[in-house]
């Protein structure tokens, strides 16, 4: 790009400057943009070597053993899968029939504003905001007490917002035309929605809550002071260990516990704690971008 | 939607062709209808409750004597379990909470913005495709893995190069909290450079400019709206944000002096203190009146947010 055409023009001083500033401009705002990347491949590098030593399928299957400064993290684990499965089932239903009114039904009034604000604003509430809010409400005012769910349904209003933002861009991404034609050979608005919008919405909706799985299984604040306690007993491998009234470990605030509250853990286990969390994470958002970006590239229109 | 059908559409086979639904059809439709509208309004009515619930358990400490809202907010002496002399002021918490949030945005608004000018001038499709994945994928790591990254990987760093007594301090939290609040101020900031107008840059292209030129003279001022815009949903981000600086910030309750100053926050004063506050107590009521604090702060900071979003989208 530097080498301007030389045959009708020669580059004058003043131009060859202007040509080195892009290119300055071009490199340095790249190094921005790997500044983000770099760091984050290197911390995820360091953390996977440290954490080697623990890491196997043992260690997801075992329980904490010797006070928690041994062992595995499976009720952690799997107090993570019931809080998010809890609630998700809890709000992805409302959310959607949410985005459905906000996009389909809604016409554009000062109420609807509001309610959009509302959904905007309830996305910023910060988490230990919701903490407090699912320990006023849930935990004392409608007497769950420090429960599964309690935490689950603390963490259903905090993954709520989102995912009623999410199914909202797959419903409009639908085009208006085809509710139109629907509308046009007699159908209900509620007919239109269902024979022709959701099925073309349907795959984006589903990416956005699988999106919310990572988010939910990822929060700790709001889960700490409702239904997430230190430590449990469980018996090694228990697939149904917890009822839903009773309190149970998760893996986040295992994490925080291993790495702020135990003292003596052995090295690598909280770094590993940290990898299957960071892992699952990724992992459940790699599945959710790859389905979207599949379905991008056979949208039929 | 602005095309949306007439008021009462067309009932289906209607009465003219003698062809009804069947009443269940039409009754399930209407309930299913009425539920759709409930849900709807349903996240007026979870805010309004989080702002009510929080507050109903916060205001009962006003009428204690002892306790005065000047002092809550204007003194820096936090002395919640002592036995005579119980203070109850979030000053220095403020401080910290300003100081973390500061150092971050100073780190993130930059480079956020520089990587959004680079996303949405300077890379191909293909590059900016993958680049908008793994910020997607940054954004997804959970605070507390943040904040375990601040406290066993930065803090180390950070006593190494600095010499600092404590690695969890200011700057610990800053940078975490900056590689928390870069994605948000990525994406943002590049939707708001794609939604200036392309024969804006067509136009500064036809008289010669070079590219640093055109996002200097064009670009920039053109999307500083929706750049503010990033940056304030950024701030809100890191006022909030709990785990991570919890855990990389240390636990000294004091207004910092320096970056190596450990603090603490309002989000992680309530965090640790509220597991010890018997339910009902005065500490209790004043951890709540901090999330009052917080609710009201996020509020105010997403709501200029949003006025400042909604005037681009007038224009």
């Amino acid at each position: 790009m530097t080498d301007a055409p030389e045959n009708n023009f020669t580059a004058t001083p003043l131009i060859r400057k202007r040509l080195r500033q892009e290119t300055m401009a071009k490199w340095i705002f790249f190094g921005m943009a790997a500044a983000m990347v770099v760091p984050l491949l290197l911390i995820i590098g360091y953390l996977a070597v440290r954490a080697a030593p623990s890491l196997s399928l043992e260690f997801i299957l075992d329980v904490p053993r010797r006070g928690m400064t041994a062992g595995g993290i499976w009720p952690a684990l799997v107090g993570t899968i019931y809080l998010v499965f809890l609630s998700l089932a809890v709000s992805a239903p409302i959310g959607i029939l949410a985005a459905i009114y906000l996009n389909e039904y809604a016409r554009d009034n000062w109420f609807n504003r509001v309610i959009n604000l509302a959904v905007l604003n309830l996305a910023g509430v910060p988490s230990i905001v919701h903490a407090l809010f699912g320990l006023g409400a849930f935990v004392y005012a409608a007497r769950f007490g420090y429960s599964i769910i309690s935490a689950a349904l603390t963490l259903a209003i905090m993954t709520l917002p989102v995912i009623i933002a999410s199914t909202r861009e797959a419903l409009a991404s639908v085009p208006p035309s085809f509710r139109e034609a629907c509308w046009n050979v007699g159908a209900t608005r509620w007919q239109a929605i269902r024979a022709v919008v959701l099925p073309n919405a349907i795959s984006g909706i589903l990416t956005g809550v699988i999106l919310q799985v990572s988010r939910a299984a990822g929060e700790t604040a709001p889960i700490m002071f409702t239904g997430a306690v230190f430590f449990k007993a469980v018996e090694r491998g228990d697939l149904f260990p917890y009822y839903l009234d009773e309190q149970c470990m998760a893996l986040s605030m295992h994490l925080y516990t291993l790495s702020t509250q135990v003292p003596g853990v052995m090295e690598s286990i909280p770094y590993a704690t940290a990898i299957v969390l960071l892992g699952s994470v990724l992992l459940v958002n790699a599945m959710a971008i790859s389905l979207r970006v599949y379905l991008r590239t056979r949208k039929k229109w | 939607m602005n095309n949306l059908p007439p008021e009462t559409p067309a009932p289906a086979g209607s009465a003219v062709r003698g062809v009804k639904r069947p009443a269940w059809a039409r009754v399930g439709e209407r309930i299913l209808e009425g539920l759709i509208y409930v849900c709807g309004f349903s996240a007026i009515v979870f805010v309004l409750g989080i702002f009510a619930f929080v507050l109903k358990e916060a205001l009962p400490i006003f009428a204690r004597e002892s306790f005065s809202l000047t002092q809550f907010l204007f003194s820096d002496q936090w002395y919640p379990t002592s036995e005579l002399n119980k203070r109850y002021g979030v000053f220095a918490m403020i401080a910290g909470t300003g100081a973390v949030t500061l150092l971050a945005m100073a780190i993130a608004v930059p480079f956020g913005i520089g990587a959004a000018i680079f996303l949405s001038e300077f890379c191909g499709p293909k590059l900016r495709e993958a680049l908008k994945i793994i910020i997607e994928l940054l954004a997804a790591i959970p605070s507390v893995v943040w904040g375990f990254i601040g406290l066993s990987v930065m803090s180390r760093l950070i006593m190494q190069y600095t010499g600092a007594p404590v690695g969890v301090n200011v700057l610990n939290g800053g940078i975490i909290l900056a590689l928390m609040s870069v994605p948000i101020i990525v994406s943002i900031g590049e939707d708001a450079l794609k939604a200036v107008p392309d024969s804006y840059r067509e136009a500064a292209l036809a008289l010669g400019v070079t590219k640093w030129q055109l996002i200097r003279r064009v670009l920039l001022p053109a999307a500083k709206n929706g750049l503010l815009a990033a940056v304030l949903l950024g701030v809100g981000r890191g006022v909030g944000e709990t785990m991570a600086v919890l855990m990389a910030t240390g636990h000294a309750v004091h207004i910092p002096h320096s970056v190596l100053d450990s603090v603490r926050t309002l989000t992680a004063n309530i965090a640790a203190e509220l597991g010890e506050a018997p339910a009902g107590s005065d500490h209790y009521r004043v951890l709540f009146l901090t999330g009052v604090l917080l609710f009201t702060l996020t509020f105010g900071v997403n709501l200029i947010a949003d006025l400042v979003v909604r005037g681009i989208k007038k224009r």
